[in-house]
């Protein structure tokens, strides 16, 4: 048997050090520059404006009422894009596990905003869904017998959570049908003779065996809405006034526009902790199914 | 009963299309618009009978910056995944055929500097860039997007490696393959799907990502999600062209997420689905 499990002996050290290290510094190097420049005074406008700032930019960062502002709406926007995204992901791949006509071609339709990228969906819905004068939506109300509503305007969150489910809709809905496709069929066939109506089915079949999918979809999605821009930039630039402001636009409107380095890294620093939050039950999870083979 | 079959079936089937109408809608209307002339495509009502005209997509395949975005899409793209191909498939191939007992916490701190998130960095990317002029330059976004997309690609390349079957690469050695034999003449063909595959995602990841490429470029190597943000007309109505340029540049990653969708459940979840 020596002869058959013979195994070529291979230093692999040269092979994966590279990706190693190039990660380490994309990883290492920002991370300390991020926590260093958020102990300093450094603000690009003003270069007279240095030197050690102990934690300074931290206290004004967290006695500014603009953060806590950006902390609310990042979390509104986090918690409301899941909600939507796994309750309505859930239905639609028990949905789409069924079979029916032209289930292929639906299902390519159902999943293509996941493709569009980010600038595109945000102008779209923008300018010809939501656009008080000339979007489809107002003229859907108006023909109804309504007042057109300014969403972007007077209801400017609601429009973000609706953009962003937009997009990470399909993605959900991916993830839970894969996971609802492997579920034991003879399981199902045998609670269905034991006479389990659609609703049981669902509640102690079905449910259960997505438990694991639907927190790695949570979880994902987190770390992915956490750091929501595009869509933001494109359509409200944070406002009005700081109403759909989350971290991610607060840091860059210190950083870019305001050339604060200081706050922004302190804000870089508090995101960054809540995201490895996060992270951390996500690689946990991983690891336990990377044990499972 | 196969009555009442057929009829639950058209049930999910009128539920189902009413679903996915609802969601590709967007895209659609978009498409759509593309195809209108300015005024029809600000009618109210909207104009659902109209002369259609090719005329947007001639006036956006004049402007230079369009050009230019294309080819910069196309540029940064194609350079990251290739940069980054040539990084993960050492590393996967070390980790799938030779594993130690580090292997397994190298992965999983690979896939942990994917949780970073982009914007707690922005700031010393930023500065790191414009000292060494890097700003609004493609070499920039190719190493910032094959570094994002790096664990991604190593993770899904040591997966598809693994399911290389280990039989066949063991017979070649027997017939007395060399290690050079063995690499390209088994292992190639076999895992060339897998690569393939991976680096029709990554292309994806590349070409829509919108938080590097709005913030490290301005105007010269401006990718298409940048593009689109900054469109306006010197004309002043200009949704028509937009849409135009918009369906240009979703359309081709479209075709490419359709045809990927199990590898981006694979990469994106990091196997944790099955």
């Amino acid at each position: 048997m020596t002869a058959l499990t013979k195994t070529r002996r291979v230093n692999t050290l040269p092979l994966i050090t590279p990706s190693v290290l190039v990660l380490l510094l994309w990883m290492v190097v920002p991370l300390a520059m991020t926590l260093w420049f958020s102990f300093q005074r450094y603000n690009l406008l003003n270069p007279q404006i240095k030197g050690f700032a102990g934690l300074e930019n931290y206290k004004s960062l967290l006695a500014d009422s603009a953060l806590w502002t950006a902390m609310l709406n990042t979390l509104v926007l986090v918690a409301s894009v899941l909600g939507v995204t796994v309750v309505l992901g859930t239905m639609l791949a028990v949905l789409f596990n069924q079979e029916f006509f032209g289930r292929g071609v639906a299902r390519l339709l159902i999943i293509a905003p996941f493709f569009v990228m980010p600038t595109v969906s945000a102008l779209v819905w923008k300018n010809m869904l939501l656009h008080p004068v000339n979007g489809l939506v107002a003229f859907l109300t108006r023909s109804l017998g309504f007042e057109a509503v300014d969403w972007l305007g007077n209801w400017p969150m609601t429009s973000i959570v609706m953009i962003v489910s937009w997009q990470w809709l399909p993605f959900a809905l991916l993830i839970l049908l894969t996971a609802i496709q492997s579920l034991d069929h003879e399981q199902m066939e045998a609670a269905r003779m034991d006479g389990a109506g659609p609703i049981a089915m669902f509640r102690f079949i079905i449910l259960p065996h997505l438990k694991r999918a639907i927190s790695v979809v949570v979880m994902i999605e987190t770390i992915f809405f956490l750091s929501v821009f595009a869509e933001i930039l494109v359509t409200t630039s944070g406002g009005p006034g700081l109403a759909t402001t989350n971290l991610a636009f607060l840091i860059y409107i210190r950083a870019l526009l305001q050339y604060d380095v200081g706050a922004a890294s302190a804000g870089g620093v508090i995101a960054i902790v809540l995201a490895n939050i996060v992270a951390f039950f996500l690689v946990r999870t991983i690891a336990r199914s990377l044990e499972e083979g | 009963m196969i009555k009442r079959s057929f009829y639950k079936k058209l049930i999910l089937t009128l539920v189902a299309w009413i679903a996915a109408t609802v969601m590709f809608f967007p895209v659609f209307w978009m498409m759509v618009a593309s195809f209108k002339t300015e005024i029809d495509a600000v009618a109210t009502p909207p104009m659902i009978v109209f002369n259609p005209t090719l005329e947007n997509y001639a006036t956006v395949q004049q402007r230079a910056n369009y050009i230019n975005a294309a080819i910069n899409s196309v540029a940064i793209s194609v350079g990251a995944t290739l940069l980054a191909l040539a990084l993960a498939i050492p590393a996967a191939y070390a980790m799938a055929f030779f594993p130690t007992r580090r292997t397994r916490s190298t992965l999983l701190w690979m896939l942990s500097t994917k949780m970073l998130p982009p914007v707690g960095v922005l700031v010393p990317i930023y500065l790191l860039f414009r000292d060494i002029d890097l700003i609004d330059t493609k070499t920039g976004l190719i190493i910032i997007y094959a570094l994002m997309n790096l664990p991604i690609m190593v993770w899904l390349l040591y997966t598809f490696f693994k399911e290389v079957p280990k039989d066949i690469l063991e017979a070649g050695r027997i017939d007395g393959a060399s290690r050079r034999q063995e690499l390209f003449y088994l292992l190639a063909p076999l895992s060339l799907p897998g690569i393939a595959s991976t680096a029709l995602l990554s292309i994806i990841l590349c070409w829509n990502e919108a938080f590097w490429s709005l913030n490290l470029t301005t105007s010269d190597a401006a990718p298409l999600t940048a593009f689109i943000s900054s469109f306006s007309a010197p004309e002043g109505l200009f949704w028509a062209k937009l849409s135009a340029a918009s369906t240009l540049a979703i359309a081709p990653i479209l075709l490419f997420g359709w045809m990927s969708q199990r590898q981006l459940v694979r990469g994106l979840t990091f196997g944790a689905v099955k």
